[in-house]
């Protein structure tokens, strides 16, 4: 894919973010400050939910079909949950770092107010989510490839870019909403940003064919490979692909690998266009 | 750097800097009702071009009574400004490794080993594969420590020849060696046909320049900019002759060692740092990065070079009768100051001037214990070790994990966080810390949670095109 396709895809998912983070945060270090420990909040929330959901696909059969995408969305209500959980947590440490801050000071106020707390604070998550969701994606489109090479979207990146954007807004709206119920003790402010978050997460889930589809049969929406093969000998023994994105190195087309099944494939040091 | 540059006139009093600036902003904008956020941004933007011109800021009668109450607020708000500026250039380093990493294949090819690390991780069984680099980093660990002590001992019995000659020669090895194989590579990989004359001019030219800012003086960014590339192929070295067990085992190591030679009381860093201290000198500017200029340590007057330079007026001498007026100081010497700006200054603060009465009632104070110690660490400083090993972690991450990206992001915003919290620490206890402990003790946590446990989850997602 050309580079107009990066350029592109990178500045719908983070331009708005990137022109909130240069205009409003950029010149206070606080904020920047506040912004990586909302950023750090996020991943801690993510790894405890990953955690959650690995420890539960080990437990389970993996060849259950239903039964993996059951937990898989069982882990992606738990990630929102747990997000929010920590989304409290980080109010309680900025509520605690106010009043130091205020204590501090000589005029008995903060050089912070908690509502730009809770904007920096939702930039932060929502960054770090969109990173996350799109900077793989980022780095597969300046590799070699076309985009629904087998008749599906072609817009897949386009699509993934734009809800990259629109999520990091509702993380932050949400951040403000969610400082300001807990601020104000408004619990119905709290639920609805829940209920947002969860209502959200799971609307894009219902996007997903039903599990007893003909495994041949090409799906509606393309799913970006994901190659990084070892660059060692010694190193992994294959790498997970799925693959839309037809190489002309994978040789012939009719065995380009498809579908909602895990292949493995080894795949030679010089083919990956990501590293 | 260690000394004033050339055009600095430093014979204000600098341990009330941080205050007098705050002061100095606060008239200047003729805001008092201003939040103080913005005048540490004023701060912040007024502290670059002042860097290199030496010009320090003082009011000393009205900043003396706030110096407790300020000195508390300053302490946190000292430190938020402090932190973006070890921020940036520890981003710059690790974006330097990254990028090298993902672009130059030559880093991430296994070209054999160092000599310190001999044995091989190829082989058969996990077990020996362990153990081996057990031993690796044994054996790293044991060749830093007594390296270490060494220095400290050197710098003990006052051999300081031999210490600037080592500095000398590791630096020289750095900036004209190892950038010159970079630059080869770079060359190589982006298939850029050069003649060797114009690499000799290059390299040449770099490293003198390098030698000059590092080690004598020169422009503070540039010194900088310096001391973060030399940092960024030290680490690109590691990454490329470590292996993979070895240096994760390395980077675990390194930070215990890290928190034992600075905390405990006979650790050689903390014997290092204490030793200057007492003898009331700079450390190695070769092996620190300082976000500011290392201003004099004392008060005009003990200061022999300022006395030099003061020789020919009588103002700044002990000795001095105790009036002096403000034409004689306006007309020997205004240290940079503009007679508009005295006046401007006059008239918003009343005429005041350092006279020694000032200094010696400033010195007397109570805090000065701390003061003293201000001026090394209003510059935060933070060793290039930690650079180093810090763009190690986040270099090896994205040289070879399979999350790539997401876990390369992951071990950044962790090393930042302990970057953060270490700083919060050193507000707080004011001594020198170790910055590797926290920084790597989460960057590795992050990195192995983040490749095997949230890769396969963000696959899953990915796969699905769920979003969280």
């Amino acid at each position: 894919m050309t580079l107009a396709v990066f350029f592109g895809c990178t500045f719908i998912a983070f331009g708005p973010a990137l022109g909130l983070f240069v205009f409003t945060i950029a010149r206070d270090p606080l904020r920047i400050i506040i912004l990586i420990a909302g950023a750090f909040f996020w991943l801690v929330s993510l790894l405890l939910s990953s955690l959650i959901w690995f420890i539960a696909v080990k437990a389970s059969d993996p060849r259950d079909e239903p039964l993996q995408k059951g937990l898989l969305i069982f882990g992606v209500m738990f990630s929102v949950l747990l997000q929010e959980a920590f989304r409290f947590l980080y109010y309680k440490l900025l509520r605690k770092a106010i009043e130091g801050l205020v204590a501090l000071s000589e005029d008995g106020c903060s050089p912070i107010s908690i509502q730009q707390m809770a904007y920096v604070a939702g930039v932060g998550f929502g960054l770090m989510s969109g990173a996350f969701s799109m900077i793989n994606l980022l780095a597969d489109t300046l590799g070699p490839g076309t985009v629904g090479i087998h008749g599906d979207s072609q817009l897949y990146f386009l699509t993934s870019a734009f809800m990259t954007m629109v999520l990091i807004f509702l993380h932050t709206f949400w951040g403000i909403l969610f400082f300001h119920g807990c601020e104000h003790r408004r619990w119905w402010e709290i639920t609805a940003v829940v209920v947002m978050h969860l209502a959200v997460s799971g609307s894009v889930c219902g996007v997903d064919p039903a599990p007893s589809r003909d495994p041949e049969v090409l799906r509606d929406v393309p799913v970006p490979s994901h190659p990084c093969p070892s660059l060692h000998p010694g190193g992994k023994s294959g790498h997970h692909l799925l693959c839309n994105i037809f190489s002309p190195e994978l040789g012939d087309p009719g065995q380009s690998l498809w579908g909602r099944h895990w292949v493995h494939l080894r795949q030679p040091a010089n083919w990956c266009g990501l590293l | 750097m260690s000394e004033e540059s050339e055009e600095s006139v430093p014979l204000l009093p600098l341990q009330q800097e941080s205050l007098a600036s705050a002061l100095f902003n606060t008239d200047q904008n003729d805001n008092s009702e201003r939040r103080r956020h913005d005048n540490s941004e004023r701060r912040r933007n007024d502290n670059p071009e002042s860097e290199t011109n030496g010009q320090p800021q003082n009011n000393i009668q009205q900043v003396v009574e706030q110096d407790e109450e300020e000195d508390e607020e300053l302490t946190l708000k000292y430190g938020a400004k402090h932190v973006i500026m070890l921020f940036v250039p520890v981003t710059l380093c690790m974006v330097v490794v990254v990028a090298t990493i993902k672009s130059v294949s030559f880093y991430t090819r296994k070209d054999g080993q160092l000599i310190y690390t001999p044995f091989t991780e190829e082989t058969e069984t996990v077990g020996q594969r362990a153990l081996n680099s057990i031993l690796n980093a044994a054996i790293m660990i044991s060749v830093i420590i007594v390296m270490t002590i060494l220095l400290v001992v050197l710098y003990k019995y006052r051999c300081y020849k031999v210490i600037h000659g080592w500095l000398i020669i590791s630096s020289l090895l750095l900036l004209f060696f190892f950038s010159f194989i970079y630059l080869g590579e770079v060359f190589k990989t982006y298939n850029v046909a050069m003649d060797y004359i114009t690499v000799a001019l290059m390299i040449w030219n770099f490293g003198v320049v390098g030698m000059i800012c590092i080690h004598w003086k020169g422009p503070l960014r540039l010194q900088q900019a310096y001391l973060i590339m030399i940092s960024a192929l030290m680490a690109l070295v590691f990454i490329k002759y470590l292996p993979e067990w070895t240096a994760w085992l390395i980077l675990a190591v390194i930070s215990v060692y890290d928190l034992v030679a600075v905390l405990c009381p006979k650790g050689p860093l903390r014997m290092l740092v204490e030793t200057a201290q007492e003898r009331n000198e700079t450390l190695f500017p070769a092996l620190i990065y300082s976000s500011t200029m290392i201003w004099l340590v004392n008060m005009a007057e003990e200061d022999p070079e300022a006395q030099r330079k003061a020789s020919k007026n009588s103002t700044y001498d002990k000795q001095a009768p105790a009036n002096q007026t403000q034409n004689e100081d306006a007309e020997a010497d205004d240290g940079g100051f503009s007679q508009e700006w005295q006046q401007q200054r006059d008239n918003r603060i009343g005429p005041i001037e350092s006279t020694p009465e000032s200094r010696a009632a400033v010195q007397a104070l109570p805090s000065n214990s701390q003061t003293s110690e201000d001026p090394e660490e209003r510059g935060v400083k933070l060793g290039l070790g930690d650079f180093i090993f810090y763009s190690v972690l986040v270099g090896k991450a994205s040289a070879t994990a399979s999350g790539d990206w997401n876990t390369t992001l992951a071990c950044f915003v962790a090393i930042l966080i302990g970057l953060c919290l270490t700083l919060l620490l050193l507000a707080i206890f004011k001594k020198a810390l170790p910055a590797l402990p926290i920084s790597i003790t989460f960057g590795l946590v992050f990195y192995f949670a983040t490749d095997n446990l949230v890769q396969p989850f963000m696959d899953q997602l990915a796969f699905h095109q769920f979003y969280i």
